[in-house]
């Protein structure tokens, strides 16, 4: 089986990378292809590295509260592109209220502060598309 | 060299077998005794408080002669928001206004850019103009209180409008007491918000070095910051060490611009992070002043006592704060806050029990203050300078913590200092390893987060929270739009321009700063002005 691509993206102005960086490099170590974008990133760039890089998972960390903005934009992008079938999910600060509203849009992970990094790799392996091996 | 406990500690411990370390993962030994702390006994040994090198404290009277400075750092929504809380904390007993302003302002970019979307008001206030800043200090006046800007990239840009306010409100700026973080350098280590490269940034640093000594001379200029880095995921060690090298570095580029040491030196100040390992933590701020005094007397031979003195701010780890049983967050507030408290902090930050949640709720914030007030005036711990001095455990401690920090600095030197050894990723690489040893040990259950990793509860109640909904956007783009109709426009472009012009020079940039902001230019405007002329900076992103 071909490994699960992730692009792992902080979209907005936060520089906060503590979190991006240790899940990215957690998904690595669990047998992953990660593919860090690094900071303010906007949602265009964001589905674009997915795009290039034929990626199964799009993980946002957002801490600054851009995630009503970040998010809707990318799932309609990523529809725009035939990307439907992408697994997205988010880490970070959000809300309660806003939970449901990212889960309606097609955000499949929600990962609150202190989620262990092993039940998002396990969640990731358990939902990402599959990946069929090219002949 | 030690007395006991030549195995393994985890092996001479009855009953757990745990690893006994600190949060830093540095190993403890069972006991200390007075075989450990043999060196203090030589003509390094340990000074009264008030003494070089101020191990025991800056201050022979400790917290008898003034308590620390209770700065709770706030900021949301629009000016006129932010103003009511900052009257709030004021009437509650707050000592200092603590300004957070929003991610746009940090980044230098005005309400109607497009990465800007989604950001205005939500992790502090907003201010774009001069006129923003009137209403942010409107009906406080500058000449009565001490006010710290948590501002980096635009700092020039900032306390540019700040004095300009003092300078309506009739204040002289020779009495104006304050600081701003003007801290770039741990940017580019840890927070990211970078906007110009490191050389020309550290440029608008010493700008604002020499016009303080002579415009604003009790303005403390900077506030060389570790919270930052600790908050990355630094250890405790690597806090100190980065952090007071970073303090050379300016100093350093300070003398290399042609100022006196002891002109600016007395002006810089820190800001460290408490976090959730007591005894580690009041190491670090015993061994911080300790290392500070020896570096300013004996590498920058500043012959100002003022010069070698570490005065220093903290604020209690927002990042050891949970989002699971959020009233836990009290308490380990309560505890980080203590640590600081024997420490010797200048000024203390407590965070709310809602902030891994959100931005702080009015009553979230007072309760913090409150656990500030019974430590001042319940506990007993202020009757006495430095309580903890001359512990057999916490002395080690202290001398651990200054070793590894000369270690860092050796390594950094051998570097070509701070500025090159940020620009070859040397402590980002650093802090995101430790950062990665923490999470694996949180992972395995080595280390124990109470209601995340342990004692785990499933029915929670939810807590009320503050909610900051897209109307702080909406008003000030219109205020942006209003404003750029009424000001005179001609005269902000000449303000620029002398900007432009200045910045291609070697002038200091703080005067034309000061037309541009009394002309209501923008603070994206002054910000897009220096990045014509100096460009933008781009870190390679590592994992």
């Amino acid at each position: 089986m071909k490994k699960i691509r992730v692009v792992i993206a902080k979209p907005g102005l936060d520089g906060h990378d503590r979190g991006a960086k240790v899940i990215a490099r957690a998904l690595r170590d669990a047998g992953m292809e990660v593919i860090y974008t690094g900071l303010r990133q906007t949602p265009e760039q964001i589905v674009g590295a997915a795009l290039q890089e034929d990626a199964d998972v799009i993980g946002m960390s957002i801490l600054s509260g851009a995630h009503m903005h970040a998010c809707p934009r990318v799932m309609q992008l990523l529809k725009e592109k035939g990307l439907d079938d992408v697994l997205v999910v988010v880490g970070g600060i959000i809300p309660d209220v806003d939970i449901p509203k990212l889960q309606a849009m097609g955000v499949r992970g929600i990962f609150l502060p202190g989620s262990p990094m092993q039940q998002i790799i396990d969640f990731i392996q358990a939902n990402a598309r599959p990946r069929v091996e090219q002949v | 060299m030690k007395s006991v406990a030549a195995e393994p500690a985890a092996k001479t411990a009855a009953g757990r077998s745990i690893p006994f370390t600190t949060i830093s993962g540095r190993p403890i030994e069972r006991l200390y005794t007075k075989d450990d702390i043999a060196e203090l006994g030589t003509e390094r040994g340990l000074a009264n408080p008030g003494d070089f090198p101020y191990t025991r404290g800056i201050h022979p009277s400790g917290y008898r002669g003034r308590l620390w400075t209770m700065r709770q750092f706030a900021g949301f929504g629009t000016p006129e928001e932010t103003n009511e809380r900052f009257k709030g904390l004021l009437k509650a007993g707050g000592g200092g206004l603590s300004v957070a302003f929003d991610l746009p302002t940090l980044m230098g970019r005005d309400p109607d850019h497009e990465l800007s979307l989604g950001e205005v008001g939500k992790c502090g206030v907003s201010v774009v103009t001069l006129a923003d800043m009137e209403r942010l200090f409107d009906g406080i006046s500058l000449a009565d209180i001490t006010t710290s800007m948590t501002i980096n990239s635009p700092a020039p840009m900032i306390f540019a409008m700040y004095l300009a306010v003092a300078e309506q409100q009739g204040a002289d700026w020779k009495k104006l007491s304050g600081t701003i973080q003007n801290d770039i350098l741990k940017e580019f280590i840890a927070q990211k918000e970078y906007i110009f490269p490191p050389r020309q940034s550290m440029r608008l640093i010493t700008d604002i070095f020499a016009f303080c000594s002579t415009e604003v001379p009790k303005w403390n200029t900077i506030s060389v910051s570790g919270y930052h880095i600790r908050e990355a995921g630094s250890t405790s060690a690597q806090e100190l060490a980065f952090t007071l090298r970073d303090g050379i570095e300016y100093v350093q580029y300070g003398i290399d611009a042609g100022l006196d040491v002891d002109a600016f030196a007395p002006q810089i100040s820190f800001f460290f992070n408490s976090h959730s390992d007591f005894f580690e933590e009041i190491a670090k701020f015993r061994a911080a002043r300790k290392i500070w005094a020896e570096v300013m007397r004996d590498r920058f031979k500043a012959k100002n006592e003022r010069s070698w003195k570490l005065r220093f701010h903290t604020q209690t780890a927002g990042v050891s704060l949970t989002a699971q049983q959020p009233y836990n967050n009290v308490v380990r507030t309560a505890l980080q806050a203590l640590a600081a408290v024997l420490g010797g902090t200048n000024s203390l930050h407590t965070n709310s029990l809602d902030e891994a949640l959100a931005l702080p709720t009015a009553e979230a914030a007072t309760l913090a203050l409150r656990t500030q007030q019974i430590i001042a005036h319940e506990s007993g711990v202020t009757n006495i300078v430095d309580p903890l001095g001359g512990s057999f455990f916490l002395e080690r401690l202290t001398l651990d913590m200054e070793r590894e920090a000369r270690q860092y600095f050796d390594i950094i030197d051998r570097m070509g200092g701070m500025v090159e050894a940020i620009e070859q990723g040397f402590p980002q690489k650093e802090i995101a390893e430790a950062s990665y040893r923490f999470q694996q040990s949180v992972e395995l259950r080595d280390k124990i987060i109470v209601g995340v990793n342990d004692f785990v509860q499933e029915d929670e109640t939810p807590i009320p929270i503050l909610y900051i909904d897209e109307s702080t956007a909406e008003r000030q783009l219109s205020r942006l739009r209003d404003l750029k109709t009424t000001r005179d426009n001609e005269k902000v472009r000449r303000s620029l321009d002398v900007l432009k012009e200045t910045a291609r020079g070697t002038g200091n940039t703080m005067y034309p700063l000061l037309d541009c902001v009394r002309a209501y230019a923008t603070v994206g405007e002054m910000c897009d002005a220096l990045r014509d002329v100096w460009g933008e900076y781009e870190e390679v992103p590592l994992i």
